[in-house]
């Protein structure tokens, strides 16, 4: 649910990223945070276990410029990939504006990914959202462990297996050195802000 | 569903708070939606990171709300942590909003429960709920 403050000419909307556990959807936001300058960039919020994992969510408020006279803040959320967080997952869903599904490329998380997607699709359609009809960006992540001789899903197997239906803007990244993180990102932002304005063009108007 | 508020509608929101709240001893108070969206502010603290405060306390008041299903209950009427100098209550504001506020040990809990029990109900109209 995006917000609009005419008062201070500010849309606010929130991106989730969504996808399998340890795919690397903290990396994306923490490689944005550590690349973004403060003025741009506000506090990133992580609550995770005392591993790397994260418990409930990571939290990212960005300012990215003005549409309209508008100024847009964006405000990045990453949910917990583990199947038993489920519940989590739907909470931090609440109210999402734009999705970025963080596909993990190694060959051993296909059927993980897939998981995930049809996971994110239920629980869309839970708060009552088709996935055709909320902003999506799909991210092919650790493309380069190529390099290492790591056996990954070629990007093909990866449009087939996850983009076949929905026909959405994909990416090949590596949140890791920051390849791919930007482009994901101004994509999913240019789709969000415009589906808000879409839908409340009239009031804003 | 999207939120749209006017000029018109943050100053009547400020107006219920100061008269309310502030007047009353609460340090600050922060208005979020469920969903974690900073709605405003207003107050004598210096607060760099009220958005995360917002995410935090939407993703907290969600969190408890989970437990009291779990335990058979449909929400919890009073959520309100202690701290060494500040204390910090969260109320539910219609449907989908949450109103948190900051207040010291120099203000008794139940005038602030009182407090907002009033604002909400002033609050109600500019969120669409009667």
């Amino acid at each position: 649910m995006a917000f609009i403050d005419l008062s201070k000419n500010e849309i606010q909307a929130k991106v989730v990223y969504y996808g399998p556990g340890r795919g690397g959807k903290t990396t994306n936001l923490l490689y944005v945070h550590q690349s973004m300058s403060s003025q741009v960039c506000g506090k990133m919020v992580t609550i995770d276990t005392k591993g790397d994992r994260t418990l409930f969510f990571d939290f990212l408020p960005l300012s990215i410029g003005k549409v309209l006279n508008m100024s847009i803040r964006i405000q990045l959320y990453t949910v917990p990939g583990q199947v038993m967080y489920n519940t989590t997952r739907k909470l931090v869903l609440r109210g999402v504006d734009g999705v970025v599904f963080v596909a993990d490329s190694l060959k051993v998380q296909k059927n993980k990914n897939i998981e995930s997607l049809e996971n994110l699709i239920k629980n869309l359609g839970d708060e009552g959202l088709s996935i055709a009809d909320v902003p999506l960006v799909l991210q092919y992540n650790k493309r380069d462990l190529m390099e290492s001789n790591i056996p990954l899903l070629p990007v093909a197997e990866l449009e087939c297996d996850l983009n076949d239906g929905l026909n959405v803007a994909s990416f090949e990244a590596s949140a890791a050195n920051g390849t791919g993180v930007y482009e994901t990102l101004r994509e999913i932002s240019k789709r969000t802000i415009k589906n808000v304005i879409q839908k409340v063009g009239g009031q804003i108007a | 569903m999207n939120l749209v508020l006017t000029k018109n509608d943050i100053g009547k929101l400020e107006e219920i708070i100061s008269d309310q709240l502030l007047d009353s001893g609460a340090e600050h108070v922060v208005v979020a939606d469920l969903s974690g969206n900073l709605i405003m502010e207003r107050g004598s603290l210096e607060m760099d990171d009220v958005f995360s405060l917002a995410a935090v306390s939407a993703a907290n008041f969600a969190a408890t709300a989970e437990i009291a299903r779990l335990i058979g209950e449909q929400d919890f009427t009073l959520m309100y942590h202690k701290g060494g100098k500040r204390n910090v209550h969260f109320s539910r504001l219609a449907r989908d909003y949450l109103i948190i506020t900051l207040f010291n040990d120099n203000v008794s809990l139940g005038l602030i429960r009182l407090k907002l029990v009033n604002a909400i109900g002033e609050m109600r109209a500019i969120f669409g709920e009667s």
